[in-house]
C-alpha cells in the first residue's frame, strides 16, 4: 500500500467518526483525539477500523505512536505490504 | 404510545417498521417516534402479529394513545369490519388518553391557557403570549403549545433535533433541580490496578474486543448499587420504590452538543466483554440519533464519566425520576501516599449525587466506597 492509500484509509474512517472536521486543514502532527474531538470510544473504533480495512491490529502499546494523522500513516505505512 | 420516561407527554409517529400481518417477537422494532429525546425504536412487548396500524406517520400522539392493534399469541383474532371503517376508532384495549384538561380561567392576568398547556409550556420553555389560542374563546390549548414548540425545527443531523434534545434536558434537569435535594460526596482512588488488569486483558485481544475503563466504572457501580439499593430505583409520587433490576444509564456526549443517559439492561449480571460490546453498540447508535424505547425509559440509576479528555471531577444532576449518579473523572497522576513513601499513581475522583429525600450522606459514603473497592479487585468484576 501507499503512503496516499493509507492516508486515504485514515480520511475516510476519521470522516466517519468527526464529519465535520476537515480532514485537509486539521493539523496532522497534533493528537487525533484534540483535532477531532473524539473520545476513547471513537479512537477505540478508528482502532478497530484499521485492523478491519488493512489488517494492522494497532497493540494498546502502540497507540502513542498512532496518535497523530502522520504517526499513523508512517506506523501502518511500514506494517502493511508493498 | 408508550411512556419513554417521565417527562414525556407525546411523541410523534415517524414511520412503521412493522405491516399488517407481520410476525413479531418481544423486543422487535414495530415504530420510531420522535420525542425530545430524538427518535426512538419502539419494542414490541410479546411475541405476536401486526393486525393493523390505527394512526399513519405524522401523528402527534399522546402516551396512552393507541398506535395500532397487535395480536399476542394465542390470543383469538377479533372480528372485523366488512370494510376498513374511514376513521379508526379510538376504542381499543387500553383506554383513550384523557383529553386535555378543561379549559379555565387564568387566575391572574396574561394569556388563557390551561393548566396543561400551561405546565407543559414552561417545561418547553415557550412564552405563552407568543402562542394564538386555538381553543375555547381563544385559549391556548397543550396542542398549540406543542406545535409553537415544534415550529422552530432545530437543525437535524443524523437524526438528531438538538433543539428538542436541549429543550428536553432543559426540562429534566430543571425539575431535578426544582424537586430533587442533592447531597455530593467525592472520594478519589488509586485506579492503578484496573489500569494493569485492562493492559493485561486489552494486550490478547483485537481491537474489536478490547475494553475501556468506562466499562470497569460502569460494572462497578451496577454491582455496588446491588448492596445499596437505595441508590437504585425510581422516586415517584412521594415516596422511593427501588428497583429490582439494575439498568444503568450511561450518559453519551452527542457530537454537536446534548446528551442522552439510555440504559444498558441488566447491567451488574453482564460480563465485561458483553457489558462493553453493549455500550459500542449503544454509543453508536445514541450518536446516530437511534435508541430503543426500552433503554431510554428505564435506567435506574446513572453513571457519567468524563473520559480520558476531560477534566478531575464531574458533579453530576440526578435524572429524575432517578436517585443518584455516579460521576467518574479523568484518570490523572497524582502524588499518592503508599507504604510510608510518596508515589506518582494513577488516580480517578469518583462522585456521587444522590437524593436526600432516600438517602443520606453516611450510606451514601458506603456506597461510593464500595464502587472503589470493586475497582481495586478489576479480576472480580
Amino acid at each position: 500500500m501507499t503512503a496516499d492509500q493509507i492516508l486515504a484509509v485514515i480520511r475516510d474512517e476519521l470522516a466517519r467518526l468527526a464529519p465535520e472536521v476537515d480532514f485537509d486543514t486539521a493539523d496532522h502532527n497534533r493528537p487525533i483525539q484534540q483535532e477531532f474531538d473524539i473520545d476513547s470510544m471513537d479512537f477505540l473504533n478508528f482502532i478497530t477500523a484499521l485492523h478491519a480495512r488493512l489488517g494492522v491490529n494497532v497493540p494498546e502499546a502502540d497507540y502513542a505512536k498512532v496518535a497523530t494523522i502522520s504517526g499513523a500513516q508512517a506506523y501502518l505505512l511500514s506494517r502493511t505490504p508493498g | 404510545m408508550p411512556s419513554l420516561g417521565a417527562d414525556m407527554e407525546d411523541a410523534t409517529l415517524i414511520e412503521w417498521l412493522a405491516k399488517p400481518g407481520d410476525k413479531m417477537k418481544r423486543g422487535d422494532i414495530i415504530a420510531v417516534v420522535e420525542t425530545q429525546k430524538g427518535a426512538i425504536e419502539v419494542e414490541v412487548f410479546e411475541d405476536g402479529v401486526l393486525e393493523e396500524h390505527v394512526v399513519a406517520p405524522g401523528a402527534v400522539l399522546p402516551v396512552g394513545a393507541v398506535m395500532a392493534r397487535f395480536r399476542g399469541v394465542g390470543e383469538a383474532a377479533e372480528p372485523r369490519p366488512a370494510a376498513p371503517a374511514p376513521a379508526p376508532a379510538p376504542a381499543a384495549a387500553k383506554p383513550a388518553p384523557e383529553a386535555p384538561s378543561p379549559v379555565r380561567p387564568p387566575p391572574a392576568a396574561g394569556p388563557r391557557a390551561s393548566p396543561a398547556a400551561r405546565r407543559l409550556a414552561e417545561e418547553l420553555g415557550v412564552d405563552l403570549a407568543s402562542i394564538a389560542g386555538s381553543g375555547a374563546g381563544g385559549a391556548i390549548t397543550r396542542e398549540d403549545v406543542a406545535a409553537t414548540a415544534r415550529a422552530p425545527a432545530g437543525k437535524k443531523a443524523a437524526g438528531l433535533d438538538f433543539t428538542a434534545m436541549r429543550r428536553a434536558i432543559a426540562a429534566a434537569m430543571g425539575r431535578s433541580k426544582r424537586e430533587i435535594p442533592h447531597y455530593y460526596l467525592s472520594h478519589t482512588i488509586d485506579i492503578g490496578a484496573a489500569q494493569d488488569w485492562l493492559a493485561a486483558a486489552n494486550a490478547q485481544r483485537p481491537p474489536a474486543e478490547r475494553l475501556l475503563m468506562g466499562a470497569l466504572f460502569i460494572k462497578a457501580v451496577a454491582k455496588a448499587a446491588r448492596e445499596f439499593p437505595e441508590f437504585n430505583g425510581f422516586h415517584v409520587e412521594g415516596e422511593f420504590r427501588p428497583s429490582e433490576a439494575i439498568h444503568v444509564g450511561v450518559a453519551i456526549a452527542i457530537r454537536g452538543g446534548g446528551l442522552a443517559a439510555p440504559a444498558i439492561h441488566e447491567t451488574a449480571d453482564l460480563a465485561l466483554a458483553d457489558l462493553m460490546a453493549k455500550m459500542r453498540d449503544l454509543v453508536a447508535r445514541v450518536r446516530a440519533g437511534r435508541f430503543r424505547s426500552s433503554e431510554i425509559a428505564d435506567p435506574t440509576i446513572t453513571v457519567t464519566s468524563l473520559g480520558d479528555r476531560g477534566v478531575d471531577a464531574v458533579w453530576g444532576v440526578i435524572y429524575p425520576p432517578q436517585v443518584a449518579i455516579v460521576g467518574f473523572g479523568r484518570i490523572v497522576m497524582r502524588p499518592w501516599a503508599t507504604d510510608g513513601g510518596v508515589a506518582a499513581r494513577p488516580t480517578v475522583c469518583m462522585t456521587l449525587a444522590a437524593d436526600h429525600r432516600v438517602s443520606d450522606g453516611h450510606k451514601g459514603a458506603l456506597f461510593l466506597e464500595r464502587t472503589g473497592q470493586l475497582l481495586a479487585n478489576p479480576g472480580e468484576l
